[in-house]
């Protein structure tokens, strides 16, 4: 992905240059909210990581604001240290695709970053979900894996439509909690990996290979490692 | 060179501006200006009905008696005039009548005047002058008529008695202005002084604030007035300042307290790997384990100013109304698949509609947190119930058979940090009751918890509407 990291503080925009790059991205940083609105106009990008508070004359929200008023429809991530419920809302109403908040884990900011690629996600209404040999039907909502029929709850379905619309991606607990459940607080309890236990119940254990694997300090990644 | 950007005011003029820059000051002035106005007012009233009244009486019997002699005359001529003035000068009980006729050429022909009033011209109708009758000086108000044949009639009345009064009634009125200044200025002065008094006691009481004295109050007078409503109000408004400056207080040393057992923690690990570390295994391990130790910090501090958020109320515009039962019957099911994990089951018990107005988003984090709290705390093998009510108030209950929360420490259970023994060695911030309560009170409501015997029973109240 060509990603564009908007962000005063030289550490963490250092920091997530650095990982981001190492994740096998291409990345422009800019110090400030000018330069950043000229490099995001003047150039195209599949993501934008942006500060809320810049230097420079625009903030992160002006420049949002600037971009979606040129239907510049580019994905961006808030990377803020404005964690107010409000702060959040705002964000999203300027035309943000997501919010983290800082302080912040990088696997956290690359999971969300990489789950904002639209190219990936690919356009257009999909009816069907196929990961090796996992089949998922929107429509009828019938889950086949080798042919063979998988009977799911509504939230099982949920879960693993979500996993496999990010197939290939990691997929962190906050990002299943918001995307499947909706729900924008931190459990203290472990919920989010029960619920992934057991849709592996239905949909891994019985077959040779695993779809569903558990990335270290991160999260999820439904993906076919053919072995 | 002092700088001259700055336009001076002469000190004079700076004094008197300082001086109506006074409330008090002004007040008065308006007291004194309101006071010496309406003693005017009534100054004149008083002229117009004595003095003026008895003017305009003196006029009126004036012109009646000239009406009555300008009958005689069209009836008997000079002859009949002259008798007539006789008759009323005989008549006259009073002694105060005044009669004139001459010829053409001023001789006197009837009448108590011995002749023609020097300073009365022929060509004036109303005097009012000094006359000298029977020896005695008098002063007497006349009106002048002119008779068919060149005659000449004076008619009037004697008013020494009433120029008197006048006299008199004036002398009275000037001194009675004399009063009015003095009252005037001194009730200026009283009503300054109680303006300034009145404020006084708020001035000190808020410098007394300023400086650091929170206790302080304004003493309220008892009567109830404007006054004693303004300095309730004030008062009130002190009386949440401390709530909230108290609230502030502890939460910071509850901070110092608990978020430095962490990052101690964090940085005991940190430097003991610098020093001691003796592969990159165990410098990465120790940085992790640092890293969670910080994140738990972050946490802690997220968790405090999400509550903060809440008790200051800002979030009430995130009010709508919806339907709480199957955001109830969502949490249950979240939750449901981590309890069977503990060996517990989770039940839940809601009417088919729970119609609430309220912010959803804080609503499921409270349940959550108490639904957390119940699988942290509760025993293998044991039974939760989410239950939902309607009443005259919405009740959210979640109760456990866990060890519950012993008597003694449930009032404090919802502050802050605060972690009974049974907590101690379980991981937990010691916020989440604090939230729920947060919650609970933006809601108009509260947060009751009671035994369950065993286990507890937390209901979360919230206003229905």
């Amino acid at each position: 992905m060509r990603i564009l990291v908007v962000e005063d503080d030289k550490d963490v925009a250092g920091f997530v240059v650095k990982g981001l790059r190492e994740a096998g991205h291409v990345v422009e940083h800019a110090e400030n909210g000018r330069d950043g609105l000229f490099l995001a106009a003047s150039e195209a990008f599949d993501a934008i990581i942006l500060d809320r508070m810049l230097p420079g004359g625009v903030d992160g929200l002006g420049l949002l604001q600037t971009l979606r008023a040129q239907d510049n429809t580019v994905p961006v991530l808030f990377l803020s240290a404005m964690a107010q419920v409000d702060d959040r809302v705002r964000g999203l109403k300027a035309g943000g695709d997501d919010y983290l908040t800082k302080p912040f884990a990088f696997s956290e900011l690359l999971a969300r970053v990489e789950a904002l690629d639209r190219r990936r996600r690919g356009d257009g209404p999909t009816t069907k979900l196929v990961v090796a040999d996992l089949e998922l039907d929107l429509l009828s909502r019938a889950v086949r894996r080798a042919g063979q029929k998988i009977d799911l709850q509504p939230r099982e379905f949920r879960l693993l439509e979500f996993l496999m619309r990010h197939a290939g991606q990691v997929v962190t607990r906050t990002m299943l909690l918001e995307g499947v459940w909706d729900y924008h607080f931190d459990p203290q309890t472990n919920v989010i990996d029960v619920h992934v236990s057991r849709l592996r119940q239905k949909v891994d254990k019985p077959f040779p290979a695993a779809l569903i694997h558990t990335v270290r300090n991160a999260g999820y990644i439904l993906r076919h490692d053919p072995a | 060179m002092p700088d001259t950007s700055f336009v001076t005011i002469p000190p004079e003029r700076r004094r008197s501006t300082q001086l109506f820059r006074s409330a008090g000051v002004r007040f008065a002035a308006l007291y004194a200006l309101l006071f010496g106005a309406s003693a005017l007012a009534l100054a004149l009233f008083i002229w117009w009905a004595t003095a003026g009244l008895l003017d305009r009486q003196t006029d009126a019997a004036i012109r009646a008696d000239a009406q009555g002699l300008a009958e005689r005359w069209d009836e008997g001529g000079v002859v009949a005039l002259i008798a007539t003035i006789k008759d009323r000068l005989a008549e006259n009980v009073d002694d105060n009548a005044i009669y004139l006729l001459t010829d053409a050429a001023l001789h006197p022909l009837a009448g108590n005047l011995s002749h023609w009033p020097a300073s009365f011209g022929l060509d004036q109708d109303w005097d009012e002058l000094p006359i000298e009758r029977a020896g005695v000086h008098a002063l007497a108000r006349v009106h002048r008529f002119d008779v068919q044949g060149g005659f000449h009639l004076l008619v009037g009345r004697d008013v020494q008695v009433r120029a008197q009064l006048r006299t008199l009634l004036t002398d009275a009125l000037l001194w009675a202005g004399g009063v009015v200044v003095v009252l005037g200025t001194a009730g200026a002065l009283v009503v300054r002084g109680l303006f300034r008094h009145t404020l006084a006691t708020v001035s000190l009481t808020a410098a007394a604030i300023s400086a650091g004295d929170l206790t302080r109050r304004i003493a309220l007078t008892g009567r109830g007035d404007e006054f004693d409503r303004l300095a309730e109000t004030i008062n009130d408004m002190l009386d949440r300042i401390a709530r909230l400056m108290d609230g502030v207080r502890e939460v910071s040393n509850a901070i110092a307290h608990d978020l430095r057992t962490p990052i101690t923690r964090a940085r005991t690990r940190l430097e003991d790997a610098a020093t001691h570390a003796r592969s990159d295994e165990d410098l990465r391990a120790a940085i992790e384990r640092a890293t969670v130790d910080l994140d738990g910090v972050v946490s802690v501090f997220q968790a405090l100013l999400r509550i903060a958020e809440i008790e200051a109320g800002a979030r009430r515009s995130a009010f709508a109304p919806f339907d709480l039962a199957p955001v109830l019957a969502d949490l249950a099911e979240l939750y449901a698949a981590a309890a069977e994990e503990a060996g517990m089951r989770l039940e839940v018990a809601t009417p088919p509609t729970l119609p609430i107005s309220g912010d959803r988003e804080l609503i499921q984090q409270a349940v959550a947190n108490l639904l957390d709290n119940a699988i942290k705390f509760s025993p293998a093998g044991g039974r939760i119930l989410l239950s939902g009510e309607m009443g005259a108030i919405m009740r959210v209950t979640v109760t456990d058979e866990g060890p519950g929360i012993p008597e003694a420490d449930r009032p404090r259970a919802a502050e802050r940090f605060f972690r009974g023994e049974m907590a101690r060695h379980t991981p937990g911030s010691g916020l989440g009751l604090s939230l729920v309560q947060a919650v609970a009170l933006l809601h108009g409501g509260s947060l009751e918890l009671s035994n369950a015997e065993p286990g507890l029973v937390a209901e979360l109240r919230l206003a229905a509407t």
